[in-house]
């Protein structure tokens, strides 16, 4: 019974042992089940952080070849860019240098040359001296005529009074007013009494002036009629009544301002005459004869 | 009474209305008469007279209005207020060639007064009536008619323009070629009246082939035709390029130039003012006058003449130098300079003076040589002169100051800018002093020029607004030169040098 009695106290000592057991079980119930929870949470953290990061891993080898690709890429063409602008730099400046070479070349052979400037601007002060010293000529040749032309007159004027003073000449018996016998020679008007011949002095002026021209012959400086020959033979006849022009052809144009036709078109322009113009001098005489035959037409018509 | 005795009575009267006449004509002739034959109120007698029956009495009345009507403004518009024209415009057609010559002077004696006398010919178909008489034979009465169209055609463009149109033009071509010289004379005045106004009314003259006949009349020996023919070649020539070139074509060139030595004063003025009118236009027309060798006459032409005489080849070198920098050298290489020099210190009137340094200052602006040219014949100190003269003329003072200008900004000869450093006004001296800034950095033989003829003490002296472009150019001197030396020549140096030996302790 012993056995029994051992059991049941076993039994009840169980019974005791299973409340206990349960209340403390209930008791730290909760306390595991946190404790679980962090356990499991903290696993599971470091699993998805072990996830992450290796994702993140991935995330960046992915990048970084893309960025290397990209970046070579655009670096290939940064280089090719700025070894084109160094080309075309490169470039640029030989065309510069042949350029200048060039246009230095150019301007000092066909425009600021200054070997033509200055062979033009002494060519020029030869010419001027030239000019100069023709008109000079020129001026002197004006004055010795305009000088002839003077004495031409004073003559005259003598012989016209040597004309009016024949009456004075001397005469063997007796000399006359311009023959002193106290002077050595006679007086010049004497020689002139001498050589002009008494006219009556009606006919007095158109024989005297022949008598004076074949006096004057010898005496007068020979002087050069064309005067200033260069400067005449440029415009041909000047004081002449009709339209002779001078001839073109010949000599060569002045400028190159216009076409020769024009300006040889320009120099034989003669004027249009008016209307009033047109009808002709012997116009009247003309309409008369017309109607004159007119009228002798008309009774022939009728016989 | 017998038949003549009353015809002794006509005659009688016959007789003494031509003495009249033929005395109020020649009463008319002297100007102090003119007044007192006015207040004899001599215009209402002579009207009907115009109307006479004897031709002889009409003509010598006509002639005695023409004289009266020359003299005096007021007769004139009497004239016109009397209605005589229209009864002179009538007869001019009809009667015989002495009373139109007369008929001919009244209108031109009416017309020479005023734009609105002449005026008042036209509209009473004056014109018309003369070019009617252009066309007579007599080359008296050509003459005549010729001269009334010039002085109508003289005032203004449209008065030019009704002689134009009454078909004026080719009628006086052809009286150029006339052999009576007087004819020839009128014609080429008129032709010259009438191209001044406008380039349309020029063209229709060379239209009808005017230049080549005038052309042919340059080595006319005629002293007053060569004057004509010369100022209506300029006439023409004023107005456009083409026109210009045209002139040139005639081949007048070398034989004009030979007219710069004609005795007749005018002559060669009108040659000038052609060359001048020809040259103005382009840098080609100029070559061509240069070429010629025309410039060197005319710069002896300067040195010839006196007065207004000198004007136009004063500004004729003026227009060739403007042009070109070539053209200006050849001013210079034909000894322009020198002249120019002479003419304006030997002319008193200061529009000559004015010309003429406008025209130096054309020369001098191209280049430095150019400005070197002008510097060294020392006229920049004339035209200074000119410029601070209080009785100096307006425009005279412009054109110095803007020639000075011109020239200084392209002069590099320092001897001659060292006189313009001393009583210069400001404006001028700001030029003056920013060449020698230029010039100074880069020759050193002038730097150690400009200390020692005291340039150097004189910019210091000058006293300039701090910040103004004067004040630039000093400092920019002033870095040429050594410190020392700056300040040595600094007014006032003396002194701070004295306060340092006052302070000096010796040790």
């Amino acid at each position: 019974m012993a056995e029994l009695l051992k059991i049941k106290s076993e039994v009840e000592e169980f019974k005791k042992e299973y409340f206990y057991r349960n209340s403390q079980a209930e008791e730290n119930r909760q306390r595991e089940y946190q404790a679980a929870n962090r356990i499991q949470s903290w696993f599971r953290a470091c699993k998805v952080r072990a996830y992450l990061s290796h994702l993140h891993k991935k995330a960046i080898i992915i990048q970084r070849i893309w960025r290397g690709f990209t970046a070579r890429a655009r670096f290939r063409q940064m280089v090719k860019a700025a070894y084109f602008i160094m080309k075309m730099n490169f470039y640029e400046e030989m065309a510069i240098r042949i350029q200048r070479r060039w246009r230095g070349f150019f301007v000092r052979k066909y425009i600021h040359n200054y070997y033509a400037r200055k062979s033009y601007l002494e060519g020029l002060s030869r010419k001027n001296e030239l000019v100069r010293m023709e008109l000079a000529e020129l001026e002197l040749l004006q004055k010795r005529e305009r000088d002839c032309v003077e004495m031409v007159k004073e003559q005259t004027a003598k012989v016209y009074q040597a004309h009016r003073l024949h009456h004075l000449l001397s005469t063997k018996q007796c000399p006359g007013v311009f023959n002193s016998p106290f002077r050595p020679a006679p007086h010049e008007m004497e020689l002139l009494l001498r050589q002009v011949k008494y006219q009556a002095p009606a006919r007095l002026d158109s024989r005297g002036r022949a008598c004076l021209m074949g006096m004057l012959g010898p005496t007068a400086p020979s002087f050069p009629r064309t005067l200033g020959s260069q400067w005449i033979k440029t415009t041909g006849t000047c004081c002449s009544s009709k339209p002779i022009l001078p001839p073109i052809s010949s000599k060569k144009q002045q400028g190159l301002f216009r076409e020769p036709g024009e300006v040889w078109e320009q120099r034989m322009l003669c004027p249009d005459l008016t209307l009033r113009l047109q009808t002709s001098y012997t116009h009247l005489e003309e309409a008369q004869n017309q109607l004159r035959h007119k009228y002798i037409r008309l009774p022939t018509g009728k016989l | 009474m017998s038949q003549r005795q009353i015809i002794q009575v006509f005659e009688q009267y016959q007789k003494s209305r031509f003495q009249f006449v033929q005395t109020v004509a020649d009463l008319a002739l002297r100007p102090q008469n003119i007044e007192i034959l006015q207040n004899a109120g001599v215009m209402s007698l002579l009207r009907p007279l115009m109307l006479d029956v004897v031709p002889s009495i009409q003509q010598t009345a006509a002639l005695a209005l023409g004289r009266l009507a020359d003299h005096s403004d007021d007769l004139a518009e009497a004239v016109v207020k009397e209605d005589i024209l229209p009864q002179l415009v009538q007869s001019l057609g009809s009667q015989n060639r002495f009373y139109k010559k007369a008929a001919a002077f009244v209108l031109r004696s009416v017309a020479k007064h005023s734009p609105e006398l002449s005026q008042a010919v036209v509209v009473s178909g004056g014109v018309d009536a003369l070019v009617l008489c252009l066309e007579e034979f007599d080359p008296g009465v050509k003459e005549a008619a010729a001269w009334a169209l010039g002085y109508i055609a003289r005032h203004n463009a449209s008065l030019s323009q009704s002689v134009v149109d009454a078909g004026a033009v080719p009628l006086l071509v052809l009286c150029l070629l006339e052999p009576e010289m007087a004819l020839k004379r009128i014609a080429a005045s008129t032709l010259s009246d009438i191209s001044k106004h406008t380039p349309e009314l020029a063209q229709t003259v060379v239209d009808v082939g005017a230049i080549a006949h005038l052309a042919q009349m340059i080595l006319n020996p005629d002293a007053k035709l060569k004057r004509q023919v010369f100022s209506a070649l300029s006439q023409i020539s004023k107005h456009s390029v083409s026109l210009a070139e045209m002139v040139i074509e005639a081949d007048i060139f070398p034989a004009a130039v030979a007219c710069l030595k004609d005795q007749d004063d005018y002559v060669r003025k009108n040659v000038t003012t052609l060359m001048r009118e020809v040259v103005k236009h382009t840098p080609e027309l100029s070559q061509v006058i240069v070429n010629c060798g025309g410039m060197a006459a005319v710069i002896d032409y300067l040195g010839e003449c006196r007065g207004n005489l000198r004007l136009p080849g004063i500004m004729m070198l003026g227009y060739v130098a403007a042009h070109s920098e070539n053209l200006a050298m050849a001013v210079i290489l034909s000894k322009g300079v020198p002249q120019l020099a002479l003419c304006l210190s030997e002319e008193h009137e200061h529009h000559i003076k004015a010309a003429t340094a406008w025209t130096i200052g054309q020369i001098g602006h191209h280049t430095p040589e150019h400005a070197k040219a002008v510097a060294t014949s020392d006229l920049l100190i004339k035209l200074l002169e000119l410029y601070m003269d209080a009785s100096s003329s307006e425009d005279l003072q412009a054109k110095c100051k803007k020639a000075l200008k011109s020239i200084l900004q392209k002069c590099t000869y320092l001897p001659g800018l060292e006189p313009l450093l001393y009583d210069v006004p400001s404006n001028i001296l700001k030029y003056v002093v920013c060449q020698f800034s230029k010039v100074l950095p880069n020759d050193s033989k002038a730097r150690r020029l400009f200390v020692t003829s005291g340039g150097l003490k004189k910019v210091q002296e000058i006293d300039a607004e701090p910040g103004s472009s004067l004040q630039e150019h000093i400092n920019a001197i002033n870095s040429c030169f050594p410190e020392e030396i700056v300040r040595y020549y600094s007014p006032g140096y003396s002194e701070v040098l004295l306060q340092r030996l006052e302070n000096y302790q010796p040790a």
